[in-house]
């Protein structure tokens, strides 16, 4: 493959927004595994994630509108999606979209020991968990008791 | 079927039985943030069931995915265990059940892991983190309700002492099992059963609760002996299926 299809392609799959969290892309996610001239394969993120399908299709109107309609579009689940594998651009992304984002190289220890997230909108550490799930599968609801505001906090998985 | 697609369809089964129940509670639970967490384990779980019941049909190699599966069987075709299809009851006795066997599952998915079907070790390595949350959330409940009020620990103790009669089912092994251990596809089972008494023990001692007596266990779910309340269930999921048979979106 040569480099630039390979750039046309990630261009494409950059262009394609999460269904649920729009600010982030397919690959600021972390769930785009493979990309070749043949094929491009992705990993969901939570078994039950119901955006799961909404991206692959997605994924395909963007590929086939981009001219790589023979591209084939294949699914994995192993090695399981981490939030380790949401690049440094997507954390800040979704920082920006007022989403805690996880801490990165946690996901192994987060689920029992749950540190303070940080608040999204004053940079707080200052917070507190009201719910461990959210509006989405891969959300928690927090509250920063410095500036009163409730965030969503993206678990670390 | 053939034994290891028998092994993937007991998984698949017990995992969309317990999210329809759980689902249940859509719009009823008691607050707000339990609502989206029943929700959320619900979706979990059904997330698992498509993914085991599609590897259950392709093994079998008849045509039948997931949903042909979930929707097209009747009650006897079933062979989740009785404990998932138990009716939610008040919220101590859901919670019961949950917490009984996510930490089942999350034992059971941890040791799956290891299988030597890349696709159940697949499946198992990705949902046994969101299992790990079941049994945090589950636990977290039982501690709440049973060292709570008295009304809530009287609920709490009634609903484990129901739920109790329907945990030896899930450690029992039958020729199923036997097969898929010995083919280096599925689990041990009996071998979690220590494991999971002290998980479920420390809870209980930090919920200031007993532990439910012994009772006679309820056995069957396994070859389809079940419950009069899953063919209810069944109803409900597949009613749509069967007033139009093949219908889609």
């Amino acid at each position: 493959m040569t480099d630039e299809i390979f750039d046309q392609l990630f261009q494409i799959l950059a262009s394609v927004p999460d269904p649920e969290i729009p600010a982030v892309s397919v690959l600021d996610l972390g769930i785009i595994r493979e990309v070749s001239a043949e094929r491009v394969v992705i990993t969901p993120t939570y078994t039950g994630c119901p955006a799961t399908l909404a991206i692959e299709q997605m994924i395909r109107k963007a590929l086939d509108d981009g001219g790589f309609a023979h591209v084939a579009i294949e699914t994995t689940l192993s090695p399981p999606w981490s939030t380790d594998w949401i690049s440094d651009e997507g954390r800040e992304k979704l920082r920006a979209y007022g989403i805690a984002p996880p801490p990165k190289g946690a996901a192994a220890s987060a689920l029992k020991n749950v540190q303070g997230a940080e608040c999204p909108r004053c940079g707080s550490s200052n917070t507190e968990e009201i719910s461990r799930f959210g509006s989405t599968p891969c959300k928690a609801l927090w509250r920063c008791k410095a500036c009163l505001e409730p965030f969503d906090w993206f678990k670390c998985h | 079927m053939d034994a290891l697609a028998t092994y993937a369809l007991r998984l698949g089964d017990d995992s969309l039985i317990l999210g329809q129940r759980l689902g249940e509670w859509c719009g009823h639970a008691p607050a707000l943030e339990v609502d989206l967490s029943l929700a959320n384990v619900a979706l979990d779980q059904i997330g698992q069931a498509t993914h085991f019941l599609n590897l259950a049909g392709a093994l079998e190699g008849e045509g039948r995915d997931g949903d042909k599966l979930a929707f097209h069987r009747d009650v006897m075709d079933f062979t989740n265990c009785v404990l998932v299809e138990q009716p939610n009851g008040d919220f101590a006795q859901t919670i019961a059940r949950l917490f009984l066997f996510a930490h089942y599952q999350e034992l059971l998915f941890t040791a799956l892991t290891a299988s030597k079907d890349t696709q159940l070790a697949a499946i198992a390595a990705k949902a046994v983190k969101e299992t790990a949350y079941h049994a945090t959330l589950a636990s977290d409940w039982v501690v709440r309700l049973g060292d709570g009020t008295e009304e809530s620990r009287a609920r709490m103790i009634a609903g484990l002492d129901w739920m109790w009669r329907f945990v030896d089912e899930l450690f029992v092994t039958d020729e199923v099992d036997a097969a898929a251990l010995k083919a280096g596809v599925g689990v041990d089972k009996a071998a979690l059963r220590a494991a999971w008494d002290q998980r479920v023990d420390a809870v209980l001692a930090e919920a200031t609760l007993p532990r439910p007596a012994a009772r006679r266990p309820v056995l069957g779910g396994r070859s389809g002996r079940h419950s009069e309340h899953l063919g209810h269930l069944l109803s409900e999921m597949q009613f749509l299926q069967r007033a139009y048979p093949g219908a889609t979106w």
